[in-house]
């Protein structure tokens, strides 16, 4: 059977070369404006409001039917990139960051902005910035923002008070590159190995942890470190590339960053976070639910799971304090884009535009599972979150203090996130020292230099 | 099959070659009939045969030749693509983690598939116990995979529950560089010993008892026997089991993707797994398919080893 992956692939490729001649094509003709629109998104969680959106929007437009498909993350961009080659790519689609610039590039998006214009979209009801961030090197907007999303840590409320840390204390952390701070001392004390020691007592058995400190999901190389570390190293000044959006050099060799990355490292090593190789096939967040770490860091879009664990009464704390006496968080916001090839184009746009409106917005912020664009609808969903007992001020409070900063927006991501994967994984499994780092960066910026 | 192609042989039946040579101006014209009518019969797999396989292995050393991002139009770049690969520290590292993977695949899974087809030949006659035997590799390549992740897992897995019970340290079976090939190596030998087996066995069927039989009123015996009788006889099909095997084995895929997905670090990256990569994921379908040329290349030439040196083609039956 091994022998079919290579027929495959080949058969695939044939396929995709065969039917991309018919790929291109649309435009407005009599017919694009009404019939069944495509809709895909990766995030089986906001699938019921954004069916509900879909419904309404029927309701308010009888000739548009709008198909909605769910996927996830792990396959949504290879189907849709292979859609948009074959000529079968959806109307409308949930776009990313770190996937659109690749998009820009090939021509597949349809610039926005006439639309904006005509309907007199206000891009000001919006959160700061997020508009923006849709608009490509070309000077043209592809994507009207629908949410985003920020960083905090939940922790085990039980493990916490039995180690005797209070919540404000939870909510007072400090780091430092050096020693850790008061983050890496409650890392360790939230430690406990098999004989009960806790990790900062003397006759710690770091070779046989019950419960860890700090869960570890992966290197997160491929998202820039979004939920695992790029809140630590944004507070000592480091940026992830010279610019953002639109970076072309990367600064993966700085000193700040691969001192931060050191010491995350060393955490494993001392035994207060599980080593990277255990990780393999295991998910952070059913490790937390099953009582085998004490703090995880992970994104808004997470709440919704880590509130569902039975038995375990979940925290949320903000990101601990850097060297710059400030904490701080990634934020990465999400837009609905529609693709090229449609021939639905006028629909799209019309759903596009319901989708950023505050008639869907305030239907997602309903649900309380991710925090819209608009600015109403987030204090909305905020609401809603407070509503089911969970306070999700740790992650709104950054957008509030401006102490957000941007997911890396940059050409080749896949491309670049192949070579820092590797190198980030030995670094954080103890195979390669940090310093490592600098000649994966410099295959980086190769890339740029082309 | 043999007995069709050995119809027209003029020694076999004179009396038949005699008519057919008074008649030659008809035997032309039925010739040329044959032909459409062969056409029509070989027309479904010669289809296919272009569509799928000719057209695309054409299509694919092209690409190799260009700079191609499936959006777009190819861009021919000459050799580029091949000169990367020949510095691309990732290609020389999927080679020896793809070789490492085979040898181990290779050798542990004939050994045991040889053993496995004596066993089922001079033992275990019961259909339900050969039957048995091919049971894994009726599961699809991706449920074994996983079903031998979660078994194999280091939090969760029942095999490091049942190594701690008896006192030993946890495997990271996945997650360790050092286990990591192994583990998928052994995966896969088990998924495909029985039906390994199962060839060799219609080999060892196919030797006639009466060289066994000559061989016992030698006094020859046992693994004497086996050595100097069997393996001998077994070769063809031994080399064909192994030419099908190897060829299985380096491409390698499935296993990968659904576990550790080249990781941890690049000790699992195997050469399908990085063409894919680099083709799908980063939408580099000239370089990906550079790599599949050399895959090709490498495949068609350890092939033509096998055959060459071990006389694939020759019985010594004859």
């Amino acid at each position: 059977m091994k022998k079919k992956a290579l027929g495959a692939v080949a058969a695939a490729a044939v396929a995709a070369i065969a039917l991309s001649a018919c790929g291109s094509g649309g435009g407005s003709s009599a017919d694009s404006g009404k019939g069944e629109i495509s809709y895909w998104l990766w995030d089986a969680n906001q699938l019921p409001a954004y069916q509900q959106c879909a419904d309404d929007f029927h309701k308010a437009n009888p000739d548009i039917t709008v198909k909605i498909t769910q996927t996830g993350w792990d396959d949504y961009w290879g189907k849709i990139t292979n859609g948009m080659a074959s000529g079968t790519a959806p109307d409308v689609f949930t776009d990313h960051l770190s996937k659109y610039p690749d998009f820009i590039k090939t021509k597949q998006l349809v610039p926005l902005d006439d639309a904006v214009t005509n309907d007199k979209i206000d891009l000001t009801q919006y959160n700061p910035g997020l508009a923006d961030l849709w608009v490509g090197q070309d000077g043209k907007r592809y994507g009207l923002p629908k949410d985003w999303d920020t960083v905090a840590l939940f922790y085990n409320k039980k493990m916490a008070s039995d180690a005797g840390i209070t919540p404000e204390q939870m909510a007072s952390l400090s780091w430092n590159p050096q020693d850790g701070g008061t983050y890496e001392k409650a890392i360790a004390h939230l430690t406990v190995d098999k004989n009960g020691k806790r990790g900062d007592e003397p006759g710690f058995d770091k070779n046989n942890v019950a419960v860890y400190g700090l869960g570890l999901p992966g290197s997160d190389a491929e998202n820039a470190g979004q939920t695992q570390w790029s809140f630590l190293s944004a507070t000592t000044g480091w940026t992830t590339t010279d610019k953002t959006p639109w970076g072309s050099h990367f600064n993966y060799d700085d000193k700040r960053l691969q001192d931060t990355i050191a010491w995350w490292a060393s955490l494993a090593q001392k035994g207060y976070m599980p080593k990277l190789e255990t990780t393999v096939g295991a998910n952070a967040a059913d490790s937390f639910g099953a009582g085998k770490a004490a703090i995880n860091s992970n994104g808004d879009w997470m709440i919704g799971q880590y509130t569902s664990y039975k038995g375990v009464d979940v925290g949320i704390a903000p990101t601990p304090t850097g060297v710059d006496g400030k904490n701080a968080s990634m934020t990465n916001g999400l837009a609905d884009s529609i693709w090229a090839g449609t021939k639905k184009k006028d629909a799209s746009i019309k759903w596009v535009e319901y989708l950023a409106s505050s008639k869907c917005q305030d239907v997602v912020a309903s649900k309380g599972v991710v925090f819209p664009a608009i600015k109403t609808a987030s204090d909305k969903a905020a609401a809603a979150f407070k509503a089911k007992g969970i306070d999700v001020t740790p992650f709104t409070e950054h957008v509030k203090n401006g102490t957000t900063f941007l997911l890396p927006i940059t050409d080749n991501a896949a491309k670049v996130s192949g070579i820092m994967k590797p190198a980030m994984d030995a670094v954080i499994a103890g195979k390669a020292p940090a310093s490592s780092l600098t000649a994966a960066n410099d295959q980086v910026n190769a890339l740029f230099s082309k | 099959m043999t007995t069709l192609t050995k119809q027209p042989d003029p020694g076999l039946s004179a009396g038949e070659s005699r008519k057919t040579r008074k008649r030659k101006p008809a035997a032309t014209f039925r010739g040329v009939g044959d032909l459409k009518v062969a056409l029509l019969f070989i027309a479904p797999a010669l289809i296919g045969f272009v569509l799928f396989y000719l057209v695309p292995t054409i299509r694919g050393i092209y690409l190799s030749f260009t700079e191609y991002s499936i959006l777009g139009d190819p861009d021919w770049i000459g050799t580029k693509n091949y000169e990367q690969i020949a510095k691309d520290p990732l290609f020389w590292n999927a080679l020896g983690v793809t070789t490492e993977y085979v040898v181990i695949n290779i050798v542990l899974q004939t050994v045991l598939a040889l053993g496995l087809a004596l066993l089922m030949h001079r033992v275990a006659k019961s259909t339900i116990v050969r039957g048995a035997l091919l049971l894994p590799y009726l599961m699809a390549n991706v449920i074994a995979a996983l079903l031998w992740f979660w078994m194999l897992d280091y939090q969760i897995g029942i095999v490091n529950q049942i190594i701690e019970w008896l006192g030993l340290p946890r495997v990271a079976f996945f997650g360790s560089e050092e286990w990591a090939i192994p583990t998928q190596a052994l995966i896969n030998t088990w998924r495909h010993m029985g039906y390994t087996a199962l060839l060799i066995f219609a080999g060892l069927q196919a030797i006639p008892n009466n060289v066994y039989e000559a061989a016992s009123i030698d006094g020859s015996k046992g693994f004497s026997t086996f050595w100097r009788i069997t393996l001998p006889l077994l070769r063809p099909v031994l080399v064909l089991v192994l030419v099908v095997t190897v060829i299985g084995s380096f491409q390698v895929f499935d296993t990968v993707a659904v576990t550790t997905q080249g990781g941890p670090v690049n000790a699992t990256r195997v050469l399908q797994y990085y063409i894919y990569q680099r083709a799908f994921a980063e939408q580099d379908f000239g370089y990906g398919s550079a790599l599949a040329v050399i895959l090709f290349l490498i495949l068609a030439i350890v092939a033509f080893i096998q055959m060459k040196f071990l006389r694939g083609n020759q019985s010594d039956l004859d």
